[in-house]
C-alpha cells in the first residue's frame, strides 16, 4: 500500500478528513480526482496552507497539509505556532523531503531544524517514521490522535521487519544490546541498521532504538539505554541542537540520571547538497562510517563535545 | 538589432541550452525551468546588466537575482558564455566536491545571491535598490521571478515596500512559463492579469514575448519604464523552450535523462530529428 492509498482509506472512513498541499504533490498526485473538493491546493503559500488549515479545523475538519519540511516548519513557522498551537487545532503536518531526503537541492531546501522547532510548540507533537510501511501506521495514528501533529515524510522501504505496532511514545526496540545503544528516528535508521549489523559482526552488542515519536518521547525508552549500557549514540539527519541528542540530554538531566553521550548529527553547517549516497558518505552517515565511528566513540577515543580522535 | 547581433545570440542560445541539456544527466536538473528563462538571462547578460568578470564585486554593477532559483542551469550555462564561470565546472554538477547544485548559490562565481526558497529575492532585491539609492548609485537591480512563484505572499509585501520608495532602480522580470511543478498556474491560483496586479501596486508594466530577442532590446532600453516607480517585464515564454520534445509538458519539469536522451536531445537542439526520451520525471515536489 502507498501513502496516498492510505490517505484514501482514511478518507473513506473519515468524513472530516480534508488533504491539503502547497503545491507540494510528488506524494498525493491522485488525490485531486479521488477526494474532488475535500483536496485543496492552495498552491505555493505555505503560510495560507497553515491558516486556512486552522480555519477548517475550527469548523470541524482534520486538515492534512503537505509541504516541503523547510517551507513547511520554517516559512510558516508561526502561523504553525499562533493558528495551530495556542488553539491546539487537530491540524497535521507533513514535511517533505527533511533532512538528507532534499539531496541535492542546496540548504534552503535542508530542513535540519524541523524537530526542534516542531517540538518547541507547545502541545504540537513529532512523529519520524523510519520507512514508508511505519509511516503508513503513523499517518493512521496522527490523524486519530485530536492533538496538532508534525511528520517527517518517509518513503524509504523498510530495512527490517517492524514487530510492534506503532504507538505514539512508543520506540520500538530493534536489537537488544548492552555495549552501545544507538538511538535514532526517520531515514537514516536504515543506515544504522547495516551499522548495527557491522557492529555485531565486531563483537560490539548494539541496542538498536528505533524512536519512532520525538513528542511524546518514550522517556523509559531512553533512561533504560542510559542505565542498562556503557555508551549512548545519537544518529539523525538534523542539527545537533535541539534534536534527538538533546532530547536524550533533557531527559536524563530531568530525572537524574548519568549518561554517556555521543551525538552523530549535523552541527555547525548545512550538509554539502549532492544525491543521497554522496550525501550519506560526504557526511559520515554511510553504514561503514557510522559503525567506525561509534566504535572509535565506545573504545573512548572521542572528547566531551563528540570529536573522535584517531 | 543588426543581423549580426541575432545572429550572435542564437549561437550563444544553443551553446547555453546544450550546457542545460549536459547538466540534465545523472541526477537531473529542473530542465523546463531553465529552457524558459535561458533567452532571457542571456540577453540580460548580453546587452542589459553593466557587470563583467572583473566587476562582479563592484559596488556599481547592475545586479541580478534568480528568485526562483531552480532555473540556474541556464545563468551558468551563460556565465561560462561571457567567462564568469569555468566550463569545467558544469561537469561537477550534484558532486559534493564542488557547489554546482540544483539551486544557486554564492560559491560559483558570478552567482549574487543563493536561492530556492520562492519569495525571498524580491526583498533581498528590495534592501540592494534601497541602499544603491541611499548611496546615490545609478545601477539596477534585476530581478527574475517565475510565475508560480507569485503564489507567495512575500512577493507582493516587497512589491507594495518598492513601490512606497519610488525604486525606479528596481526591475522584476516574470518567467511566464505558465506551469509550476505540477499543474498549470491559471488551473490552480490564476494570476492573470499579472500586469494589472502590478500596476495596482504602483508599478510600471510592460509584456513581451521572451524568446524574442528584438522585443527584448526594445523593453529594456525603455528601463525604467516610468520615473519613479520600479518596473516589471512580464515575459511570456514556453517550458522547455527549445525542444519540441519537452514543450510544455507538465512531466518535463525535473528530468534525469540518460546520456543517450541528452545525446539525443542536443542533436534535436542542432536541427536533428525529435529526441524520444522515456526517462520519467524525478519526485522532486
Amino acid at each position: 500500500m502507498t501513502y496516498e492509498q492510505r490517505l484514501l482509506e482514511i478518507a473513506a472512513n473519515n468524513p472530516d478528513l480534508v488533504v491539503m498541499t502547497a503545491e507540494n504533490r510528488a506524494a498525493i498526485r491522485t488525490l485531486p480526482l479521488t477526494l474532488g473538493p475535500r483536496f485543496i491546493d492552495v498552491g505555493i503559500a505555505e503560510q495560507t496552507l497553515v491558516g486556512s488549515a486552522a480555519g477548517l479545523a475550527l469548523r470541524g475538519r482534520v486538515p492534512i497539509a503537505h509541504a516541503l519540511a523547510s517551507f513547511l516548519t520554517m516559512r510558516a513557522f508561526e502561523f504553525i505556532r499562533t493558528d495551530v498551537g495556542i488553539a491546539q487545532l487537530p491540524v497535521k503536518l507533513v514535511g517533505a523531503f527533511a533532512g538528507f531526503l532534499s539531496e541535492a537541492n542546496g540548504p534552503t531546501h535542508q530542513a535540519l531544524e524541523d524537530v526542534a522547532l516542531m517540538r518547541g510548540i507547545p502541545g504540537v507533537n513529532v512523529s519520524c517514521p523510519a520507512d514508508e510501511e511505519e509511516m503508513l501506521d503513523a499517518v493512521s495514528s496522527m490523524v486519530d490522535d485530536r492533538a496538532p501533529w508534525y511528520m517527517r515524510y518517509n518513503p524509504r522501504p523498510p530495512a527490517w521487519r517492524h514487530r510492534t505496532p506503532f504507538v505514539p511514545g512508543a520506540a520500538e526496540i530493534v536489537t537488544e544490546g548492552t555495549d552501545v545503544a544507538l538511538l535514532t528516528y526517520g531515514c537514516v535508521a536504515r543506515e544504522c541498521y547495516h551499522a548495527a549489523e557491522r557492529l555485531a559482526d565486531g563483537g560490539i552488542d548494539v541496542r538498536l532504538v528505533n524512536m519512532r515519536t520525538l513528542k511524546p518521547v518514550d522517556e523509559a525508552a531512553i533512561l533504560a539505554a542510559a542505565r542498562e549500557t556503557s555508551l549512548v549514540v545519537t544518529v539523525e539527519d538534523h542539527f545537533s541542537v535541539g534534536g534527538l541528542a538533546s532530547i536524550v540530554a533533557e531527559v536524563a538531566a530531568a530525572n537524574h540520571v548519568a549518561v554517556r553521550l555521543y551525538s552523530i548529527a549535523l552541527a555547525g553547517r548545512w550538509f554539502k547538497p549532492a544525491l543521497y549516497a554522496d550525501v550519506l558518505e560526504c557526511e559520515g552517515f554511510s553504514p561503514e562510517q557510522i559503525a567506525s565511528r561509534v566504535s572509535a566513540a565506545y573504545a573512548g577515543r572521542h572528547d566531551a563535545r563528540g570529536h573522535v580522535h584517531a | 538589432m543588426t543581423q549580426d547581433t541575432r545572429t550572435s545570440l542564437l549561437e550563444r542560445a544553443i551553446r547555453v541550452r546544450e550546457r542545460i541539456i549536459r547538466m540534465s544527466t545523472g541526477g537531473g536538473c529542473f530542465i523546463g525551468a531553465s529552457l524558459s528563462c535561458a533567452d532571457l538571462i542571456l540577453f540580460l547578460y548580453t546587452s542589459v546588466l553593466n557587470v563583467t568578470p572583473d566587476t562582479t564585486t563592484s559596488p556599481d554593477r547592475d545586479y541580478l537575482f534568480l528568485s526562483k532559483g531552480h532555473d540556474v542551469p541556464a545563468l551558468y550555462g551563460t556565465l561560462v558564455e561571457f567567462g564568469f564561470l569555468d566550463e569545467m565546472r558544469l561537469s561537477h554538477h550534484l558532486s559534493p566536491r564542488d557547489s554546482i547544485y540544483w539551486h544557486p548559490n554564492r560559491a560559483v562565481d558570478g552567482v549574487e545571491f543563493h536561492s530556492g526558497s520562492l519569495g525571498h529575492l524580491p526583498a533581498v532585491a528590495l534592501g540592494v535598490a534601497m541602499d544603491i539609492k541611499m548611496s546615490g548609485g545609478s545601477n539596477r537591480v534585476f530581478v527574475i521571478v517565475g510565475d508560480g512563484e507569485l503564489n507567495e505572499g512575500s512577493v507582493w509585501e516587497a512589491a507594495l515596500v518598492a513601490a512606497a520608495r519610488r525604486l525606479d532602480n528596481l526591475v522584476f522580470i516574470v518567467d511566464r512559463n505558465e506551469f509550476q511543478a505540477n499543474v498549470r498556474t491559471e488551473d490552480l491560483v490564476p494570476l492573470e492579469p499579472i500586469e494589472a496586479k502590478f500596476g495596482a501596486f504602483g508599478w510600471a508594466t510592460d509584456r513581451i514575448n521572451g524568446h524574442d530577442f528584438d522585443a527584448m532590446e526594445r523593453c529594456f532600453a525603455r528601463v525604467p519604464f516610468e520615473r519613479d516607480k520600479p518596473s516589471v517585464v512580464v515575459a511570456d515564454t514556453v517550458r522547455g523552450k527549445g525542444l519540441a520534445s519537452l514543450e510544455r509538458r507538465a512531466d518535463r519539469w525535473f528530468v534525469a535523462f540518460t546520456s543517450e536522451e541528452a545525446a539525443a536531445l542536443i542533436d534535436e537542439l542542432h536541427g536533428g530529428a525529435a529526441a524520444v526520451v522515456e526517462s520519467s520525471v524525478r519526485m522532486v515536489r
